[in-house]
């Protein structure tokens, strides 16, 4: 029973991740429908982030956090304003690539200034500590994952659904030209929108360190293609549906890694995906698109 | 009903079959006279690999305007097929022999049986996925190709048999990849899919990328179209998959990953989507680009990116732009400049871009 | 289809079922009869109880308010949406559970409101994909050019100049289809639906966006098109002097649900259209 209930905070741990660096992919495809594949590597750079701060430059823990943050965030809004805004008008598939270019220069970037090697974490106290929930013992770095990664998309909905922004948001999403004319600013709208992506992928990557303590150049593409995967399942542009595709594709992993079949979850995971889009090719939250005739 | 003269159809070909001897006397007389080292003489063969590789995608991507994100499954599936087809057959004593001759038909086989099974799973992939639209298209295709590699990693027997060998990947593939037969299977392919583009079936599978609603409002069965398109994309994804098995001699499952199928659109979208000669010249400037780049070391992947970023940046429809650019337009130019009057290009005279 | 035939003016005649035809087409069966036909969006009846019967050789007109649900009739008659309701007899053959292609083949083609051409595409390709199911050659054949292929694709050209030379548009056979004028655009999609061969052209706005002049060359090119082809042709219009000069029956939509039907005088005089629709139109 106490493993079986460990197990299920392993899946809610690796699914909170998933959910959040979901999040970021689904809100930007929400609103310009770029799959954003540098999304992924905002991660990493936040891990690098909180490893340099951390255990190179000896930072306190939560200035490293707030540092992570920051840069992955400003790193977003940096992407899209480098690559994205340039390319607003071409094809879209031009767009997708430079992504990819994005994301490719990335992580060959940070090979390149860091070396290829995996990183490891010291762990310190705060989250390598333990934590008595009636009898279970669980990590401190478990609980503070789930926890800090469900007020944050409580924050979220309430952000998008509560105010000017979130609703200038949904407006872009909805129509672009629409909301321009509405006196919307798209510039601002669309560099919000990276900005709360990437600053969710931030934490993602500060949570997703003090989990599993480590950074590799290479560490975002898995994981950014498997939040992906994520925000496709639960519905892309649905903030719930991310929320639910991060957490079944957590608990998804820890199952097939339970059943020693760890070398398998990759195809698992994408196996799910695929017979979930031909059930319901919208995903399990999205909303059909009707084109107009 | 004004009707300019057009040079007859045979001497077309002609045309470009004399161009196309040409290339290739040129290239094999430098190999021969080892003008084209044999380091440069396998440059060669990568980049013919990587052409079939990008002309197929552009089937599916700049043709029917779809976008397929598991390429480099396709390429596994043939590979892994020729791969194991090739260790089964006596391949490998001929060629040990000498008995070039008797190896031939094994050759073939062994294409031909790649590129089967790559569309047999390109036909597997294609049914469901091509009911979605778009970017869901997309992810299923990205899903399938990473499953491909998940199998091949994990199963290394089956019934017993060893069988695909796992993550430790195949070994001891017959070498059959020469720069002969490379340069005929580039020259092939481009032909077949021109010959296939330039018919009724081509045409429609250009309608689809145009308008698929009016497509079907006039009658053309969009969904087997797409299939048959994605399929023959397969195919000759399979085929490079076969080569690039006998280029190497042995295979991991590993150099089949996502970022492979994504080297490969970048080669389709840098080059122009819908250009086949795009797509040609892209997939020989990047093969020979990221030779070049090796001597920069950890350099070299960062230049790369940064030239697709700033590509898409300053020229996001690729080289050739988006439309087919064929060489005989140019052709046609020329031989037309000794006319009187000038010749409007004929829609359906333009002849293949053979001119790898 | 050489024979060319001109044809009066039809007198309507009301059939038993409450449909109009005109007289010549009295023999036949009509190549259209939807009856009751229905659709709902989510909650919202797009259309509903939509019956209209159009002879073999009518040209009928369906006109209405924007956003009657005119476009939405022809999304359902060429099956792009499938009904909620009702049934569409093509024919005399039932259309339940075809899909758009079934249907075309069948004899229904269309325009679009919002041209959907093959922009990158010649305009000459753009008449052959309309002939795309008349052209007979398997892959092979295609990719081993074997003579079939010579002989069909000669055919095929040939026909794509003869139909694009109703609107004398034949010397524009090479030019991609997207870079032609918005008017040359609407004449080449109604060619590339007449290639597919039809029994019934379904014309939706074909002369938005045209001058008065050109209006008046369209008006005249589709009685051509009905007298040289022999079909029907129903058109969605908002210029009332194509509508009233060119169509024989008329069928009055709004808000999804037909008001009125019946000949150009009925309807100028029928109150609930002038009502609904005509009388603004009048005065202005």
């Amino acid at each position: 029973m106490a493993d079986f209930f460990s197990q299920v905070v392993n899946a809610l741990q690796l699914g909170s991740i998933y959910a959040l660096v979901a999040l970021g992919y689904s809100m930007v495809y929400g609103i310009i429908m770029l799959l954003n594949f540098a999304h992924g590597d905002i991660i990493m750079v936040g891990a690098y982030a909180t490893y340099f701060a951390v255990c190179q430059y000896g930072l306190h823990p939560l200035v490293a956090v707030l540092l992570a943050v920051l840069i992955s965030t400003l790193l977003g809004v940096l992407i899209e304003k480098a690559a994205y805004t340039p390319l607003r008008s071409a094809p879209r598939l031009s767009l997708l690539i430079t992504a990819i270019g994005v994301s490719f220069l990335l992580e060959n970037g940070a090979q390149l200034l860091f070396g290829a090697d995996t990183k490891s974490m010291v762990k310190t106290p705060l989250i390598s500590g333990t934590l008595n929930l009636g009898g279970v013992t669980v990590s401190l770095a478990a609980v503070i994952t789930i926890v800090v990664s469900v007020i944050a998309m409580i924050a979220l909905t309430f952000l998008v659904q509560k105010t000017k922004l979130g609703k200038a948001m949904r407006a872009v999403s909805e129509d672009m030209g629409a909301a321009q004319l509405m006196g919307i600013s798209l510039n601002r709208t669309i560099s919000f929108t990276f900005a709360i992506g990437s600053f969710l992928a931030g934490i993602g990557a500060v949570l997703h360190v003090g989990s599993y303590f480590q950074a590799s150049p290479m560490m975002g593409s898995m994981l950014g293609l498997k939040a992906f995967v994520a925000a496709v399942l639960g519905g892309i542009g649905s903030i719930p549906g991310a929320m639910i595709g991060g957490f079944a594709i957590g608990i998804v992993e820890t199952l097939v890694t339970v059943a020693g079949l760890s070398t398998w979850k990759d195809g698992v995971v994408f196996a799910i995906l695929i017979v979930v889009l031909l059930v319901k090719p919208t995903g399990i939250l999205g909303r059909p698109m009707v084109e107009k005739v | 009903m004004k009707q300019t003269k057009r040079i007859p159809m045979p001497v077309r070909y002609g045309i470009n079959l004399v161009l196309t001897l040409a290339l290739w006397g040129v290239l094999a007389a430098m190999i021969a006279s080892g003008v084209i080292t044999n380091y440069w003489n396998g440059v060669l063969i990568t980049i013919g690999i990587n052409v079939i590789l990008a002309v197929s995608l552009n089937i599916a991507t700049g043709y029917l305007g779809q976008l397929p994100l598991g390429h480099a499954g396709f390429m596994a599936v043939g590979a892994y097929a020729g791969g194991i087809f090739m260790k089964a057959t006596p391949l490998g004593a001929l060629l040990k022999a000498g008995e070039t001759g008797a190896a031939v038909p094994w050759i073939i086989l062994a294409l031909l049986i790649a590129g089967l099974t790559a569309g047999v799973f390109g036909l597997i992939i294609g049914i469901p996925a091509l009911r979605l639209k778009g970017d869901y298209l997309a992810i299923i295709t990205l899903g399938f190709g990473e499953i491909i590699r998940v199998v091949l990693t994990n199963v290394d027997s089956v019934l017993g048999f060893k069988f695909t060998y796992g993550a430790a990947g195949l070994k001891q593939i017959p070498k059959i990849t020469s720069f002969n037969l490379v340069f005929l299977c580039v020259a092939l392919t481009i032909l077949i899919i021109h010959m296939v583009m330039k018919s009724k079936h081509g045409r429609a599978i250009l309608s689809i990328r145009e308008n698929q609603i009016a497509a079907e409002s006039v009658g053309i069965n969009t969904t087997y179209y797409k299939v048959a398109a994605f399929v023959l994309s397969a195919v000759f994804a399979g085929v490079a998959g076969c080569l690039y098995a006998g280029y190497l001699g042995s295979l991991v499952p590993s150099s089949f990953k996502f970022m492979k199928s994504i080297e490969i659109l970048v080669m389709v979208v840098l080059g122009g989507m819908g250009s086949m000669l795009g797509s040609v010249i892209a997939a020989s400037v990047l093969t020979v680009i990221s030779e070049l780049l090796r001597s920069v070391g950890d350099y070299r992947m960062v230049f790369y990116a940064l030239l697709l970023v700033l590509m898409m940046i300053f020229r996001p429809k690729g080289l050739m732009g988006t439309y087919d650019f064929s060489m005989s337009r140019l052709l046609e130019k020329l031989i037309n400049r000794g006319k009187a009057k000038p010749v409007p290009s004929a829609a359906e005279g333009e002849e293949a871009q053979r001119d790898e | 289809m050489n024979e060319k035939k001109t044809f009066q003016r039809g007198r309507l005649v009301p059939l038993p079922t409450n449909a109009f035809i005109p007289e010549r087409d009295l023999e036949k069966t009509p190549i259209l009869e939807a009856s009751h036909l229905g659709i709902d969006f989510g909650g919202l009846t797009a259309v509903d109880d939509f019956n209209l019967t159009i002879g073999r050789t009518e040209i009928a007109g369906l006109i209405g308010p924007n956003g009657a649900g005119k476009t939405t009739v022809f999304n359902l008659l060429t099956k792009v949406y499938q009904p909620t309701r009702g049934m569409v007899m093509i024919d005399g053959y039932d259309t339940a559970g075809m899909n758009t292609v079934q249907v075309n083949k069948l004899g229904v083609a269309r325009t679009f409101q919002n041209i959907r051409l093959f922009n990158a595409l010649s305009v000459e390709d753009n008449v052959k994909l309309g002939m795309h199911n008349a052209i007979k050659y398997n892959m092979a054949a295609g990719v081993l050019r074997l003579p079939v292929y010579w002989k069909q694709e000669r055919i095929a050209h040939e026909r794509a100049l003869e139909l694009l030379s109703i609107f004398d548009m034949q010397d524009l056979a090479d030019v991609p289809a997207g870079s032609l004028p918005y008017g040359a655009q609407r004449r080449l999609e109604i060619v590339r639906a007449l290639a597919t061969n039809p029994s019934l052209l379904l014309l939706d706005e074909p002369a938005a966006g045209m001058n008065p002049s050109e209006t008046y060359e369209l008006m005249e090119n589709i009685v051509k098109i009905r007298d040289t082809f022999h079909i029907a042709v129903m058109l969605i219009e908002h210029d009332m002097s194509l509508v009233m000069g060119i169509c024989e029956g008329i069928c009055v939509l709004n808000f999804g649900k037909v008001i009125a039907k019946g000949t150009a005088e009925d309807i100028q005089s029928n109150p609930v259209v002038i009502e609904a629709y005509l009388g603004k139109k009048k005065e202005g």
